[in-house]
């Protein structure tokens, strides 16, 4: 059931006989009623890969088809009913109002003069309500914060009524209240209306919850699949690989890479082991089973040879006394 | 919302009307409302002022309507193509390219023949094909220059081309067809007799048409290149129609008129904020209204001196105060 899929896709730049491919030989396929975020380093193509998806710029060679049509061979109009975009461009518009803005996702549709019938504001008015700003239909959209026009653009594209909808880096510029939930409202709508949804992010963490695919890009290629698989196989290390961090399978995030030379042995109560662990890290200490110094995490406190230290603080002093001591 | 623009359309209308009688009463020599609707009803009154209203004030008149309309309607579709408050037809280096053909007649007029230099004729010739081959330079650049911007740096430049070219004419021409020219630059809009009308007039309507067919288009425009794009706006096409659009409304009239700054850019602006809208189905004959309104307040100013001033001085003295206006009210 897959609506767009790409056939041996090479995606670059051509300027004067020299080629520049960013990526090659990408055979991608999107699903209806999927959240698919595209992740990766800058440099590795995301942009590129959005901009040739939508046909704002030309495939090196291969192609894109959408339900069995290939984009390249379509219509300006026809690619719009069945593309919607959301860029990373700053719209701004004198005197617009949320309905506007929103109604020009209906253009498309209607007929030369752009009239707006009945039926064209009742879905207007469904995608405002969509994204939750019917309380700000009739505001002027230079009134609006940043999460919120970007929730207008989204509510856009849900007029425009097609089949995939892309966005380009639509967290950028957002706090994470308003990152959170902008990806938990697209993953929303892509399960609610069966469109599909493809974005592009840096939020490695939120693409990993929202997401029920990933399309994760790096130099060497594209591997797509359900977020949890792709930290199994440790495609995310491979993607993200550096000296200085690591992808952290166990939380999703990424750790850095602290050079680790003093050895310690921890034990005890769970949650409290997780922070003892980030704060041992970045003082230096690897954990060794065995080591010369052993720390019991109980419930309230640290003991290092039944002594009781109250905070993390005072145990990292009486940490370096005993390791410096050792040397 | 819908009601309010309602009252605002009649409103402007009226004003129009109303400005269009005052100027066909204005002049060195005052005629009646009332002698203007017994000539218009073709009873036959006084047969001077009856000859100073059917072939000077009226075809005046009409003259300020359309230029008023069509620079103003030109300048808003720059304003939208480029996504720029202070763009209008004459960034694009229309009126230049239309300065450079009449300065071209005037200054070489001993070369050519006296009766068709002085016919009128050659101006209006010279005049058009200057400011279409600028155009056309930048048509052509268009298809080539994706970047809006650059494509106003681009005009930018072929003005001041064509604008040199003009200096370096006046260097070898005579001091009478130097003062021919500059009379020229300052604008005039009783130079259009009822023949120049007849052409004119259809140039104009046919610029209109254009543009007011292009509003959805523009409206999508408004978004950015990309967006508009997405919402299968084809650029390049849009780009063409609105560029030729501007060429018969801007390069006509400043054929016929002379250069007249600052209405292409200040219009626009007052009439977003009239009718607080970006909707072109609603700017479009919004400008139409304001544009008029305007050149025929200048006119009407333009006629209190005993000597007749030039229209672009009146409506620069306008139209400059607007644009700081506008440059204050962003920061």
């Amino acid at each position: 059931m897959s609506i767009l899929t790409t056939h041996n896709l090479s995606i670059g730049y051509s300027k004067k006989g020299m080629t520049d491919t960013v990526q090659k030989a990408l055979n991608l396929q999107l699903k209806a009623g999927e959240l698919v975020c595209l992740i990766g380093p800058n440099g590795s193509g995301k942009s590129t890969l959005l901009r040739t998806l939508t046909g704002l710029q030309k495939p090196l060679t291969g192609n894109t088809s959408i339900d069995g049509k290939e984009i390249s061979k379509l219509k300006q109009r026809e690619k719009a009913l069945l593309i919607a975009l959301v860029l990373t461009e700053r719209v701004n518009i004198e005197n617009a109002t949320v309905y506007n803005l929103v109604s020009l996702g209906r253009h498309p549709h209607s007929n030369w003069w752009g009239d707006i019938t009945p039926n064209e504001d009742k879905i207007i008015r469904e995608a405002i309500e969509m994204v939750h700003l019917d309380h700000k239909m009739h505001h002027n959209i230079n009134e609006l914060s940043d999460g919120e026009l970007q929730r207008v653009m989204i509510a856009k594209a849900l007029a425009q009524d097609t089949p995939i909808i892309m966005l380009d880096e639509p967290t950028a510029h957002l706090d994470l209240p308003n990152r959170v939930e902008i990806m938990l409202l697209l993953h929303r709508l892509a399960h609610k209306t069966d469109k599909a949804i493809l974005l592009s992010t840096h939020e490695l963490d939120l693409a990993l919850q929202a997401a029920d695919r990933i399309w994760l890009m790096s130099p060497e290629g594209v591997e797509c699949g359900v977020p949890e698989d792709l930290v199994f196989d440790g495609s995310f290390n491979r993607a993200f690989e550096s000296k200085s961090y690591f992808f952290n399978a166990s939380n999703g995030n990424f750790s850095m890479n602290y050079p680790m030379t003093r050895k310690v042995w921890i034990s005890g109560d769970k949650t409290r082991m997780y922070w003892t662990l980030r704060a041992l890290a970045r003082a230096g200490y690897v954990v060794v089973e065995d080591a010369d110094v052993h720390i019991d995490v109980t419930e309230s406190a640290w003991e290092i040879n039944s002594e009781i230290i109250p905070s993390i603080e005072k145990l990292l002093e009486r940490l370096s006394l005993i390791t410096d001591s050792n040397l | 919302m819908k009601s309010r623009n309602f009252i605002l359309f009649i409103s402007l209308s009226l004003l129009v009307f109303g400005l269009f009688l005052a100027d066909l009463a204005w002049g060195s020599i005052h005629i009646s409302v009332r002698e203007i609707i017994s000539v218009f009803q073709g009873k036959g009154s006084d047969g001077i002022n009856s000859e100073i209203l059917l072939n000077f004030r009226l075809p005046k008149a009409i003259t300020a309507v359309l230029a008023g309309a069509a620079l103003s309607v030109a300048g808003l579709m720059m304003q939208t193509l480029f996504r720029n408050s202070l763009a209008d037809p004459y960034i694009l280096g229309v009126s230049s390219g239309a300065s450079l053909g009449v300065a071209l007649v005037m200054m070489a007029a001993s070369v050519l023949p006296v009766t068709f230099v002085s016919s009128g004729w050659a101006l209006i010739v010279a005049a058009i094909i200057g400011a279409s081959v600028v155009l056309a330079l930048v048509v052509g650049v268009s298809f080539r220059v994706q970047n809006a911007v650059s494509l106003l740096i681009v005009g930018l430049m072929f003005g001041t081309i064509a604008g040199s070219i003009v200096s370096v004419l006046q260097n070898f021409s005579n001091p009478d067809a130097i003062k021919l020219f500059v009379m020229w630059t300052f604008g005039s809009l009783s130079a259009v007799t009822w023949s120049y009308m007849q052409v004119l007039l259809p140039v104009s309507l046919v610029g209109f048409g254009m543009a007011f067919f292009l509003q959805k288009r523009l409206d999508g425009l408004l978004l950015g290149e990309n967006y508009a794009r997405g919402l299968g706006v084809s650029i390049v096409r849009t780009r063409f129609f609105i560029v030729v659009a501007t060429g018969l409304l801007a390069g006509g009239i400043t054929a016929f008129t002379g250069p007249i700054a600052f209405v292409g850019v200040a219009i626009p602006h007052i009439a977003r904020g009239i009718f607080r809208t970006s909707t072109h189905k609603i700017l479009m004959p919004a400008t139409v209204l304001c544009g008029a309104s305007l050149i025929l307040v200048c006119d009407i100013i333009s006629q209190i001196p005993a000597y007749t001033l030039p229209i672009n001085t009146i409506s620069a003295l306008f139209g400059a105060p607007i644009i700081i206006g506008i440059i204050l009210k962003r920061r």
